[in-house]
């Protein structure tokens, strides 16, 4: 890692959009996430690094309650975004996670067209007034997940047909459609090749402008490239989180320095 | 790479190394031996059943006919009375006619050759057009049941007289009419386009064709929604507890509970609190319905199952509600499957005949159901009915029946597998 460029790098973060305190997330018996405190901040992409297995995916779907669709599964604690409670009574899931959205671990396109995957969230949530409006959204979406020059000819052929880093980008076409205030993504890029994957970075770099993005990525370098700020936990503890630069650079923590040399993992 | 050690390598020559790959090969030869055997015997018992019920029932698909010169004679046949005319007399003179030297004795044999509903066709065609009294009219009707027996050569002309169906003068009449080019053989429609019939020649499976028509009518539509209802409830809704364990056991339980049960309840319940009518298409699709409803359910949640998980999270996951993701995504993907299971439930339905039987659907109806409330018969019930019957004509008609039945169950099962081909998604 190039320590003096990221040391340099201008950090320019918002207001704290996501605020999570002594979250603990149960599996049953399992206790997979501890104690978690961290302030996501508006603005900023925030990586989640950690090896596998410690509960990265887990804390990532609390934020949009995706876990409450498992049956056995609890969480403990006060998760709030933009200060309001997101596991209170008052807070309707399905809006939340319109707000909230999620890219995948795996790519799960639905077995429909390619246009009817990014259409379907505008059009559940009433964004688009015409079919002009829905062509506009599914182009520009295509378009930032960069895969329009490959789709533009197939719009209609199902989105099960394309290959799985097509998928992928395809999902996150659909993920940004409804355009949430916070974009979840659980290891976008593990079925990327190095081109789509450096497309997928700027595109998160771009979203960085108007949204917050979480990342789970187990790549350390494109956790140091996209991210401005980075969270590294470890058996289902948050260990370190704090300022990208820092913590690859300066870790406090003796556990995150052996992960991001590569003892631990 | 890596640095563990395993010994001595394996070597792939070693007699025992050989012999255990002949025991594995070997053990593969002996399952599909089997796989195989087994399979020719269950399609040799098929050939078997088709074939016996084929070789017994295709005489039913033709009837012998015989044509017949009436003359109305305006003597027997008043144009103000017609109805109350007496037309076997006429139908007595229309055998004179024929055989002008046949004794008294003949004569009475030759009349009774054409099946009963001879004199009726003639009315019919006299009242529809009084003009044709004093002429003549051919009519072309079945002849009754042993002279079709004689034609189609199954009744054995060498049996000793005392023990044969047809005596030697009414042989001998009927060779004469055969002589004469009276009698023909032609395509049985009335198996289908007539009802019910005391007479063999006569009867036909129309009231037992609509009558399970209406019962499977009323069975899908009862069925189908209330099954995919309670089968979306339990897989997408329902909390996993021991209330719903509860009711997954006796879901399967209902599934297996013999047919004959429910047909008790249904009489209990449909005929004995409700008074609905007895015998009517509708109560025994109410009765096939609570049969047919644990299997939908069954086949309805297993193909909920089978779509993949990360489709309704993806869902989920861009804000579609509960219900959205179970309408526009889950149900479009399980729908061959549930369409499979209700097919094959409904063709399971139409073969059932016990709760039918408890309801009365076994009646001696001559008439087809106008509507699914009138008394009728169905496919399997009418089988019941004929193979009772002493009548040495429904033997034909009984398995002429069965592959009617079989022909039914064939094509929904057929639709069942191309609807499951063509649908079948992959993801
Ligand atoms: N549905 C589940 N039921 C029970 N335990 C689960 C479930 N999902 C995850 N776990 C457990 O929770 C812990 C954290 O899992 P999680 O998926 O969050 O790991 P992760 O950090 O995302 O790993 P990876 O990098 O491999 O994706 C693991 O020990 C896992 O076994
Ligand atoms: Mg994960």
């Amino acid at each position: 890692m190039d320590d003096a460029r990221l040391a340099e790098r201008a950090v320019t973060t918002g207001e704290v959009k996501i605020s999570a305190r002594k979250a603990q997330v149960y599996y049953g018996e399992t206790h997979a996430i501890r104690d978690v405190d961290v302030d996501i901040l508006d603005k900023t992409v925030t990586a989640f690094i950690g090896p596998s297995g410690c509960g990265k995916s887990t804390f990532l779907r609390c934020l949009n309650r995706m876990n409450d669709t498992i049956p056995n599964c609890r969480v403990e604690g006060r998760i709030t975004l933009d200060g309001e409670d997101i596991y209170d009574r008052s807070v309707d899931p399905v809006q939340l996670r319109a707000r909230v959205g999620m890219v995948f671990q795996k790519p799960n396109p639905f077995p429909k067209s390619i246009y009817e995957n990014v259409a379907y969230g505008p059009r559940i949530h009433g964004m688009a007034r015409t079919k002009a409006d829905l062509d506009q959204i599914v182009e520009s979406c295509l378009r930032r997940a960069a895969l329009w020059n490959e789709a533009k000819d197939r719009l209609d052929e199902p989105g099960t047909g394309l290959s799985g880093g097509q998928q992928q980008r395809l999902c996150i076409a659909r993920a940004i459609a409804t355009s949430p205030e916070v974009l979840l993504m659980d290891e976008p890029c593990s079925a990327l090749d190095p081109i789509a994957t450096a497309q997928v970075e700027e595109l998160i770099d771009e979203l960085r402008a108007n949204f917050s993005v979480v990342i789970v990525t187990h790549s350390m370098q494109q956790a140091a490239r996209v991210s401005q700020r980075t969270a590294f936990f470890h058996l289902g503890n948050l260990v370190e989180y704090g300022e990208t630069g820092q913590i690859f650079t300066n870790p406090r923590d003796p556990r995150t320095e052996s992960y991001i040399t590569g003892r631990i993992g | 790479m890596t640095d563990i050690s395993t010994g001595t390598a394996q070597d792939w020559n070693a007699p025992e190394v050989r012999s255990n790959l002949r025991r594995r090969h070997r053990g593969e030869r002996w399952l599909r031996g089997i796989g195989l055997a087994a399979i020719l015997t269950a399609f040799a018992v098929l050939v078997i059943l088709l074939g016996s019920l084929t070789a017994s029932g295709y005489k039913a698909f033709s009837q012998t006919f015989i044509t017949l010169d009436v003359p109305v004679s305006a003597d027997r046949v008043k144009p103000d009375r017609i109805a109350a005319a007496n037309w076997r007399g006429v139908m007595q003179d229309a055998v004179a006619a024929m055989f002008p030297d046949a004794t008294d004795a003949e004569r009475k044999v030759l009349a009774a050759i054409p099946s009963s509903v001879a004199q009726f066709a003639v009315r019919d065609r006299v009242l529809a057009d009084p003009a044709l009294i004093g002429q003549t009219v051919t009519v072309s009707v079945p002849v009754s049941d042993p002279f079709d027996q004689l034609h189609k050569g199954l009744i054995d002309r060498a049996t000793p007289e005392e023990n044969r169906r047809l005596k030697d003068a009414e042989i001998a009449a009927f060779d004469r009419l055969v002589e004469a080019g009276k009698v023909a053989l032609r395509p049985n429609w009335a198996l289908v386009t007539s009802a019910d019939s005391r007479f063999p020649e006569l009867a036909g499976l129309r009231g037992a064709l609509i009558g399970s028509f209406y019962a499977l009518l009323t069975c899908f539509v009862i069925s189908f929604p209330i099954g995919i209802g309670a089968a979306i409830y339990l897989e997408e809704f329902a909390p996993k507890n021991r209330l719903s364990d509860l009711i997954e056991i006796n879901i399967n339980n209902l599934a297996a509970v013999p047919s004959v049960v429910f047909g008790l309840l249904g009489l209990a319940v449909f005929l004995g609190w409700f008074g609905l009518p007895r015998s009517a298409p509708f109560v025994g699709g109410l009765v096939l319905a609570l049969m047919t409803l644990p299997t939908i359910i069954i086949a309805t949640r297993a193909a909920l199952k089978a779509v993949p998980p990360s489709i309704r999270e993806a869902a989920l996951g861009i804000g579609a509600s509960r219900q959205q993701v179970v309408f526009q995504h889950v149900l479009p993907l399980a729908m061959p499957g549930i369409l499979t299971g209700t097919i094959i439930g409904l063709a399971q339905a139409l073969g059932e005949t016990a709760p039918l039987l408890l309801i009365g659907m076994n009646a001696f109806i001559t008439a087809a159901p106008a509507t699914p409330f009138d008394a009728a018969t169905a496919l399997p019930t009418q089988i019941f009915i004929w193979a009772d019957s002493p009548e040495r004509g429904f033997v034909s008609r009984t398995s002429a029946a069965i592959l009617v039945l079989l022909g039914f169950l064939i094509l929904m099962n057929g639709l069942a597998i191309f609807l499951r081909n063509r649908f079948e998604r992959r993801w």
